[in-house]
């Protein structure tokens, strides 16, 4: 038999897409490769068991056929050998050579699946490492309003095991965080990346979005007192384990459907071959239960219903890949769906913090002078703002030969400006508009053309979505122009919108998703930035509600909505959207309320889950067609072969030039067997994506998996007749 | 109200609707078509009768065999095709032989016809058209193709004496071009053909 | 055959259903939305005791369409029970039971399978009060039903698809009616009979005796055609002479056959808000005619096989006048259109070719399909297509803005079971059942062998999809096929029907999914192409094994 040389043969083909390189879109983590595959086998044969096997309808006829060959084979010495079948011999090693290959088609199958579920348990494992039992010291009856600090209420040691809902701990530097929770006081830098896989650690306190800590992960520094917000068994950690090992995967309604139709197709094809015996009695002459048995399984839909499930979890598992945790199937599905985008503008279209671009002198104000009053008042000033008016003023060549001698005034919620004051008693000023006109009025009063002048900057500062400071002097005593304040001119602060953000959009209006900006800044601020960044639509002075009404009001339009959210005034909308994606960092409430984690907290993200979910969709689809246009090729090469003894004339259909009816019946069985082990690395993979319209996405998918399904096995089954056909008797 | 009740409202009203159905499509619908085919389209609506003298020999549309009470075919006429109707062109049991391509009793019954309508008009078996020796669907076609005509007539002008020139005019001229010009095929009639040949003696 | 003279006829037929697609596809959407009635309407609707303004749930439309065939059945077996005893019964005896229950079955079922030769069973009145009548309402039925359909897809959010009742009336009285006396004119035109004369005895010129027969002819014809029921007056059909007198008529009723067909969809752009999407579906329906009849026209032109070369040519079982392209394209279109009617016999076509109305029939009746039922089985085709396309573009699949989930699969998937398994089942059986195996043999199959079986293969097909021709060699009329064919009929029918309503149900009570760049798009070629993939592997092949034990090991030998 050359049932050896051909499994090598499949072991290399499957093996070789991942010597590849990766294409850089794709999952970096993702390669699939030889050593994996091993490990997989146990647990293929440990999905052969038909309890396990029944909820893939598809397979399950496959492994019922394949029981069926094996007992016929076993059976044919005793009975006499193995009958003609259609009128056509049948060579001894026949049956045996289909069971056997049957076997293979289930057992690649259950290969495909276990090595998609492999890639999660390895993560798994690391997980369950980080939920060992740690000994966690319990504040009992703790008292927020007397003793926020927990320092005067009594500890006791329980097991992490132990805490329930509203318990209250005590986690001091070095010790395991017992479980998930929010912080009631205190500050600390957690070690997060037995979730993450952040090495930096991230600052967690008290009250605000981020108060959330998540069991398992390591406090570094400080003291923090932690109620927990989740039941025994319920935390993050158990949650992620069960999504990464798939033991928590439930059918998505997409996949519900396939499996669905599948399941038809296939019952068509068991009732055509439970008839065809007896329609044959009558026109010729039956054919024997190992070919019937071939033809059916040939013919129902068992590429994509070998490989359906590996899909889904390779689909989960390329989310865990980057970092996003999606708690169900239906969230990942429904991002493929996603019309409608609510992007947050600070960190998603923009960088957090604002950049100066330009100085604005006033009539008769050097720009110069501007630009070092600017300069100066904001050498102190830590705050990225500041140090972007410095890096602008030196690129306009100011330069300071020694650092002022003088003291810095910060910024503060009362005064809202910041600035200096010189050592020869000179005082810089940069604010908002009114507060500085306010400070500089103090002095004396300013001229209306003055005011005039400036709001006139100001206003086109603001149309055009910058942020204006306004900038100030009240020389120092020494000078001839002592006394009065002067309104110098302002810095244009504008929102530096991420690189490339505007292809990407146009990317996903191509994909046919409506992209929304939220902001808090004002309407005309909002406008430029939204221009400038290329998305469909903007939501200017957003509030949690506006937020939430939006999405209702797209909702109702039929739109699926994706939105990030982090915190707990960003629950509502994220429950409600149909993705909603919730940063780590952010709030429990916020991670209870989303569909979906971004352990990297990314809101950009978001894109790329789309991607994603768009991806699962197209490889089922096209591993479908491609499995349903098989068809063709393997009725041509069974169905001569089937009757060809008594009805030489159906020579005329084998078009492939087959060897003999039992090598053509033999090839495309081991075909079917062998292209789900090729497909393997696709399914895991997923397909490539590319971000065009449905109608170019279409043709291309058509192209590929249509016709190349039709015409791919008329390649592989006569490839595979040369070989079949070098063993005697065939 | 119960699903019994409801079941039994709703077929009340399908008996009412059907009695309402069968008086308007079923009678009255048929006895205006009726009325105005008899009266605006009589010859058509009963049948395209023809009739030789003041006697009705059929129809325009229903081919007749022109063959002695045996069943033999009688020289001086020109005859129609096989027919799987009856005995042959029964009017009252229109039928096909439905025999299938590869069916033992056709192959016999097309070689059999064609020796005979070979024999009979005195030509070669290769020249005997197809519509010779193969039964209509109907049974009833009172068509057969021109060639079949042509071929038939040296045996019909022998037979009845006339000048061989003469009958092939006719049927030249009983050749019934295309619908429109384009539509089915050129065919001739044989009781009209027959008839006009009664006509010439 | 010339080829040139077959194209222009082919060209007159498709400029004629060009110049109707328009006016008879506005027209019928306009009278299934239009919330007018006639004043002779309300007062019927009166009469039957319904509020022609109260709109039905897909259960309550259900119910509507299952008691009306059930009371149609009925009536339909009660009358030709009763022949005896009817007027213009032509002295002929009531109907067996077993044919009673087949025919009335196959009427109901707008299948209009004869298991009897008409002249020789069916009086006038059993004709006319039975059998024409259901020629109009079951048709109305069926449009009724993708009509109710149709208002799947156009509604939103919306628990009603229609009622039943109205769509009943409005179909049977002002579509079909009034088309049917103008057809019924002119077909009398042509020379089809329209009297109650019985069977005039006559003597031939060369003095034999010849019974002519007559009856009702021209109005029962052309409801037939119109409706694509298919049962003829006489035997054979439309090859009778005075069924289908010349080449034209012959033309004309290939235009009765396609207009409703070919004009519903139309009617579907129309009423779901896109004329495109209607475009679309022509377009699929359309090219599978044309490939389907350029095969069948292709092979008994090229008159492959024993018989025909023998005789020089495939003309048994086909008539003179029309020829052979005349004959194949009848055939086509009456077996794509589940009418079933024939001028030629398919029985004696060349092997292969005879597959071609099988193949046609196979396909599920959906190229254009009988009167409605092909525009619904086309639909339903369709929700498999996009929900592959749609899964290929990367979206959940929807169609005209409604989502395909597990629930409209699963409808749409047990709808495209049914066929198969009736058909594969039924003739299984005919084999597998040893009492049955050897009355099939001895009594019912006409040609030995493979052609033989081909013949079963060919009843239980057009049985199942409504159809109603034959390899009318076969003897039905015994108890085995007048039992299994009936109950093939009517599962083949009322099946997809409750699934299709229950489709109509799930998708009307959806709302609509506004259309984006991500939104696979329905009405471009791609979807056409792939539509007519899914309909091919999906319905077609499924049936290729039976098809190699039959025509394919009896033509390729």
């Amino acid at each position: 038999m050359s049932t050896i040389t051909t499994e090598q043969r499949a072991a290399d083909a499957s093996a070789s897409p991942s010597q590849r390189p990766e294409p850089a879109d794709q999952t970096p983590k993702g390669a699939f490769g030889a050593a994996q595959l091993l490990a997989a086998v146990p647990g293929a044969f440990r999905k052969l068991d038909p309890r396990q096997m029944w909820r893939n309808p598809v397979m399950f006829i496959v492994e019922v056929g394949a029981a069926l060959t094996t007992v016929l084979a076993i059976a044919e010495p005793f009975l006499g050998g193995p009958d003609s079948s259609g009128g056509s011999a049948v060579p001894l090693s026949f049956t045996w050579g289909i069971a056997v290959w049957l076997w293979l088609t289930v057992l690649f199958a259950n290969l495909a699946e276990s090595v998609a579920e492999g890639r999660g348990k390895a993560q798994a494992d690391s997980l369950r490492q980080t939920r060992t039992s740690t000994t966690a010291r319990l504040a009992a009856g703790y008292d927020e309003a007397t003793d926020a600090a927990a320092e005067r209420t009594p500890l006791r040691d329980v097991s992490s095991a132990d805490l329930t809902l509203g318990d209250t701990v005590v986690v001091t530097a070095g010790e395991l965080i017992p479980g998930d929770g929010d912080i009631v006081h205190g500050i600390a830098s957690v070690d997060e990346s037995a979730i993450t896989g952040e090495s930096a650690p991230v600052v967690r306190e008290s009250g605000g979005d981020r108060s959330a800590v998540t069991g398992g992960t390591r406090v570094l520094s400080d003291r923090i007192v932690v109620r927990i917000t989740s039941k025994p068994g319920e935390t993050f950690v158990d949650r992620m384990i069960a999504l990464v090992e798939g033991a928590a995967r439930q059918k998505t309604p997409n996949e519900i459907a396939l499996n669905i139709l599948l399941a038809s197709l296939s019952i068509v094809f068991v009732v055509v071959a439970l008839t065809l015996n007896p329609i044959a009695s009558y026109a010729a002459t039956t054919v024997s239960i190992p070919v019937l048995v071939a033809l059916l399984v040939c013919l129902i839909p068992t590429t994509i219903g070998a490989l359906l499930s590996a899909i889904g979890i390779a689909g989960m598992d390329r989310l865990v890949q980057r970092n996003v945790l999606a708690m169900s199937g239906r969230a990942v599905e429904a991002a493929g769906d996603v019309t409608t985008l609510l992007l947050d503008k600070t960190g998603t279209i923009t960088y957090g913090n604002r950049r100066a671009s330009e100085f604005v002198p006033m009539p008769g104000i050097d720009a110069a002078e501007l630009a070092r009053a600017a300069a100066l008042s904001s050498l102190a000033d830590p705050t990225p703002e500041g140090s972007s008016i410095v890096e602008l003023a030196e690129q306009r060549g100011i330069r300071f030969e020694s650092a002022p001698v003088g003291e810095a005034v910060p910024f503060t919620a009362q005064t809202r400006m910041s600035g200096i004051d010189l050592a020869d008693g000179t005082v810089v000023r940069k604010g908002a508009g009114s507060a500085v006109i306010a400070w500089a009025e103090a002095s004396g009063r300013i001229a209306s053309s003055v005011l005039d002048d400036l709001a006139q900057r100001v206003e086109a500062i603001s149309m055009s979505g910058g942020t204006p400071l306004v900038v100030a002097v009240q020389d120092g005593t020494a000078t001839s122009t002592a006394g009065t304040a002067r309104i110098l001119g302002v810095v244009h602060l504008k929102d530096i919108v991420k690189d490339g953000l505007a292809e990407r959009f146009a990317e996903l209006r191509a994909m046919g998703i409506r992209t929304v900006m939220i902001t808090g800044d004002n309407p005309l601020t909002a406008k430029a930035i939204a221009a400038e960044a290329g998305v469909d639509d903007y939501l200017a002075e957003a509030t949690p509600e506006d937020k939430l009404e939006l999405i209702k009001r797209e909702q109702a339009g039929g739109n699926l909505v994706a939105m990030t959210g982090d915190g707990t005034n960003d629950a509502p909308a994220l429950a409600q959207a149909d993705v909603g994606v919730a940063m780590n960092t952010g709030t429990s409430a916020a991670k209870e309320a989303g569909n979906m984690v971004d352990l990297d907290s990314d809101p950009t993200k978001l894109i790329d889950i789309v991607r994603i979910g768009k991806q699962l969709l197209i490889t089922r689809g096209a591993l479908t067609t491609f499995s349903i246009a098989n068809d063709i090729a393997k009725y041509f090469a069974i169905i001569p072969a089937m009757f060809a003894g008594v009805f030489p004339g159906l020579a005329v259909l084998n078009i492939m030039q087959l060897h003999s009816p039992a090598s053509a019946v033999l090839s495309a069985i081991i075909f079917n067997a062998l292209v789900i082990v090729v497909l393997i690395p696709l399914a895991l993979r997923g397909v490539k994506y590319r971000p065009l319209g449905a109608s170019a996405v279409l043709s291309r998918n058509l192209l590929v998996y249509g016709l190349g399904g039709i015409v791919a096995p008329f390649i592989g089954i006569k490839l595979i007749d040369l070989v079949v056909s070098l063993i005697p008797g065939f | 109200m119960s699903s019994t009740r409801t079941a039994v409202r709703t077929h009340w009203v399908a008996v009412r609707a059907m009695l309402i159905f069968t008086a308007v499509l079923g009678i009255a619908y048929t006895i205006v078509v009726t009325g105005i085919g008899q009266l605006v389209l009589p010859a058509q609506a009963n049948g395209s009768v023809v009739e030789s003298g003041d006697e009705v020999v059929g129809s325009s549309l229903i081919g007749q065999s022109f063959t002695d009470a045996d069943g033999e075919p009688l020289p001086q006429w020109f005859q129609a095709r096989p027919s799987a109707a009856g005995d042959g062109y029964d009017g009252g049991a229109s039928s096909g032989s439905n025999y299938g391509p590869e069916n033992a009793d056709l192959i016999a019954a097309i070689e059999e016809r064609k020796a005979q309508v070979a024999e009979f008009n005195g030509v070669s078996a290769d020249d005997v058209p197809a519509d010779a020796v193969t039964a209509s669907g109907s049974g009833l076609d009172p068509h057969i193709s021109p060639e079949y005509a042509r071929l038939q007539v040296a045996r019909v002008a022998d037979e009845r004496g006339l000048p061989e020139t003469e009958v092939a005019e006719l049927v030249e001229s009983r050749i019934q071009a295309r619908d429109l010009g384009y539509l089915g095929e050129p065919t001739v009639n044989v009781l009209q053909l027959n008839l006009a040949l009664a006509e010439l003696g | 055959m010339n080829v040139l003279f077959a194209v222009i006829q082919a060209a007159t037929l498709a400029l004629i259903l060009a110049l109707l697609y328009r006016p008879l596809g506005d027209y019928m959407a306009r009278l299934y939305s239009s919330d007018r009635d006639w004043k002779v309407e309300r007062g019927l609707y009166r009469l039957i005791g319904v509020d022609p303004r109260a709109e039905q749930s897909w259960p309550a439309y259900l119910r509507g369409v299952l008691a009306f065939s059930v009371i149609g059945l009925l009536f339909v077996y009660v009358l030709q029970r009763a022949q005896a005893v009817l007027p213009y019964s032509l002295g002929l005896p009531a109907v067996p039971e077993g044919l009673s229950f087949n025919t009335a079955a196959s009427f109901v079922a707008n299948t209009n399978w004869q298991s009897y030769s008409p002249e020789l069973t069916m009086g006038y009145t059993v004709q006319l009060a039975g059998l024409a009548v259901q020629n109009f309402v079951s048709a109305a039925v069926g449009i009724a039903v993708a009509i109710a359909l149709v208002r799947g897809f156009a509604r939103r959010g919306s628990g009603t698809i229609g009622n039943f009742w109205v769509d009943l009336f409005r179909g049977s009285f002002r579509l079909l009616l009034p088309l049917s006396v103008i057809g019924a004119i002119v077909l009398v035109i042509g020379g089809v009979v329209q009297n109650f004369n019985g069977f005039t005895e006559i003597t031939t010129l060369a003095g034999n005796p010849q019974n002519l027969p007559g009856g009702p002819v021209a109005s029962q014809e052309v409801i037939k055609l119109l409706g694509t029921n298919g049962g003829g007056f006489f035997n054979v059909n439309s090859a009778h002479p005075f069924e289908n007198p010349t080449a034209w008529t012959s033309l004309f009723q290939n235009v009765l056959m396609l207009a409703i067909p070919f004009a519903l969809p139309r009617t579907f752009g129309k009423m779901v808000g896109s004329n495109k999407q209607g475009y679309a579906i022509l377009a699929v329906m359309a090219t599978l005619y044309v490939l389907s009849l350029t095969a069948l026209s292709a092979l008994e032109a090229g008159g492959n096989g024993t018989a025909p070369e023998l005789a020089g040519g495939a003309l048994e079982g086909k008539e003179a006048r029309f020829g052979i392209f005349g004959s194949t394209l009848f055939g086509t279109t009456s077996t794509l259109t589940s009418t079933g009617a024939v001028n030629s016999m398919h029985d004696s076509y060349t092997a292969v070719g005879g597959m071609m109305p099988m193949l046609n029939m196979m396909l599920g009746e959906v190229a254009p399909g009988g009167v409605g039922s092909g525009l619904y089985g086309m639909l339903v085709l369709a929700v498999i297509a996009v929900f592959i396309a749609g899964l290929l573009v990367g979206r959940t699949p929807e169609y005209l803005g409604k989502k395909i989930g597990p629930r409209e699969i699963k409808l749409a998937s047990l709808y495209i079971l049914v066929t198969p398994t009736l058909v594969l089942a039924g003739t299984a059986l005919s084999f597998a059942i040893p009492g049955i195996r050897e009355d099939v043999e001895a009594t019912s199959i006409w040609n030995p062998g493979v052609h033989g079986m081909s013949e079963v293969l060919y009843a239980f097909t057009s049985a199942s999809n409504n159809n109603g021709s034959a390899f009318a060699g076969l003897t039905a009329n015994t108890p085995w096929f007048n039992t299994a064919l009936g109950v093939a009929m009517l599962l083949g029918r009322f099946i997809p029907i409750v699934l299709v309503l229950a489709l109509a149900g799930s998708l009307a009570a959806q709302d609509r999914v506004p259309a984006t760049a991500g939104t696979l798009p329905t009405h471009r070629p791609q979807f056409v192409g792939l539509l007519i993939g899914v309909t091919v592997i999906v319905t077609a092949l499924t049936y290729f094994p039976v098809l190699t034990l039959g025509p394919l090991a009896e033509g390729l030998n």
